[in-house]
């Protein structure tokens, strides 16, 4: 089942200025995107845990989250360190593994953890709902916005509509396997999601139209900037300044 | 199909994000404020619909649907696809902020090339309609995974094996996207025809 798994809580983090954590997310992602030196890199690592351990999350399901989302970088670990040119260090067989190869891999791994756990303690802890408000105050386009709120708002919606044809096929009994009639049933269950969809979308959009909706959104929720938000703005601003000198700053 | 943070170099990051904006500019364009609440909802259908997983043999794949969602939103694909990306960022950190840009390129990019060279097939008669729709599908993540491969080699040349590895190791999905995109569309054309006209 879909859940916002992080977004409730009460924490330092979760009490910050929405729009203030988008934006820090924001920054200290690209910058550290774009790390090449171990020192800064391994300073992003120990902010993001710094922010994990503010938001108090459980650290059992972040772990966990952690696992799915590293398919791609074991990917890379298992084809990069034998095919990267350089000094050999481990040997298996005919493979050769170089130094550079498993640095490049080590770089990636921490580059892309310290991003998704950043990720995971500023943004992952609002609901969509407030980050579409904060996207708003940041001046998105509107309809863009809007298309985030309105998905958000019918995502459980949809899923409740599959889980009740996942059901009905069962019922059916419908066994998956690999098959052309699995693939004809998964393709018909998708095709007739998208025709509830399309009608549930022509029902919503009349029932919107009957109570005024001109084709605009109109944002109530204001967000208040509170003095503990400065402090805050402030140790983020001084923490990317350090990430950013023990990447740049001339070697002694 | 996803890059992960922390993999691109800052030029193909950039490039991607550059060309992103470019598409949803394009695509909110051509949505009208009326059909946000039909698109947002669509897009909430694909976004469940991608999470459906289809068993390959001992394995699993989840359903990429690019090609169906060129196929039924034109241009708008680009927004719609952002969107739910976005989500997935949030509710399950598949994909960040940064590589955001580049993942919208993937996977949008291929869905608005399927939606113009396969929609003329899509209204014809059944076998020509069912042939399109196979090869939307197809193309759709074959397209995908040469963008995904192009944007690694971009980064340096060391990423060339894991490129070659990572399209490889997509023709199965291809295959049975395809074969989905195909009774996909039989069913619609069937059940809603005018839905294929959106766009």
């Amino acid at each position: 089942m879909l859940s916002e798994t992080f977004a409730f809580g009460d924490s330092a983090i979760h009490r910050l200025d929405p729009r203030l954590r988008v934006v820090f997310a924001g920054l200290l992602s690209i910058l550290t995107a774009i790390l090449n030196r171990f020192p800064a890199v391994i300073f992003a690592v120990f902010l993001a845990l710094v922010l994990i351990g503010a938001s108090r999350l459980p650290v059992r399901q972040v772990l966990a989250r952690l696992a799915v989302v590293n398919g791609l970088v074991l990917f890379i670990w298992l084809i990069l360190p034998w095919t990267f040119e350089g000094t050999p260090v481990v040997e298996i067989g005919p493979l050769v593994g170089s130094w550079e190869g498993i640095r490049l891999c080590a770089l990636i791994t921490l580059k892309s953890n310290a991003i998704i756990l950043a990720l995971i303690a500023l943004v992952a802890t609002m609901p969509v709902a407030t980050l579409g408000y904060a996207l708003h105050h940041l001046h998105l386009p509107d309809k863009l916005v809007y298309l985030l709120l309105m998905t958000y708002r019918y995502i459980f919606v949809i899923e409740t509509e599959y889980q009740q044809l996942a059901r009905a096929a069962r019922i059916r009994c419908f066994k998956p396997g690999t098959n052309l009639h699995t693939y004809k049933t998964y393709a018909y269950m998708v095709g007739m999601l998208f025709v509830r969809a399309s009608a549930r979308a022509q029902r919503v959009h009349q029932a919107m139209v009957c109570r005024g909706f001109s084709g605009k959104f109109y944002c109530l929720h204001e967000f208040a900037f509170k003095s503990s938000d400065w402090a805050w703005s402030s140790a983020m601003g001084i923490s990317l300044i350090v990430l950013g000198g023990l990447e740049w700053a001339p070697i002694v | 199909m996803h890059i992960s943070e922390g993999v691109l170099s800052a030029p193909v990051l950039a490039g991607g994000a550059a060309f992103a904006v470019a598409g949803i500019a394009v695509g909110l364009k051509k949505l009208d404020n009326n059909r946000i609440p039909q698109a947002g909802i669509l897009a909430a259908a694909f976004f469940v619909a991608s999470l459906v997983h289809v068993p390959i043999g001992p394995s699993s794949m989840h359903l990429i649907l690019n090609g169906i969602v060129g196929l039924l939103m034109g241009w708008a694909a680009f927004p719609v696809i952002a969107v739910a990306l976005v989500l997935q960022a949030i509710l399950f950190q598949f994909g960040g902020i940064t590589s955001l840009g580049v993942n919208t390129i993937i996977m949008a990019g291929p869905a608005v090339l399927g939606y113009y060279l396969f929609t003329p097939f899509i209204a014809r008669g059944h076998t020509t309609a069912m042939a399109g729709a196979f090869a939307c599908g197809f193309t759709a993540v074959l397209v995908s995974a040469l963008i995904a491969a192009a944007a690694l080699m971009l980064t340096g040349e060391a990423f060339l094996e894991v490129s070659a590895a990572l399209v490889a190791a997509h023709i199965v999905v291809m295959i049975i996207e395809g074969i989905i995109t195909m009774f996909c569309v039989a069913f619609l054309k069937k059940v809603q025809p005018s839905m294929l006209s959106i766009g």
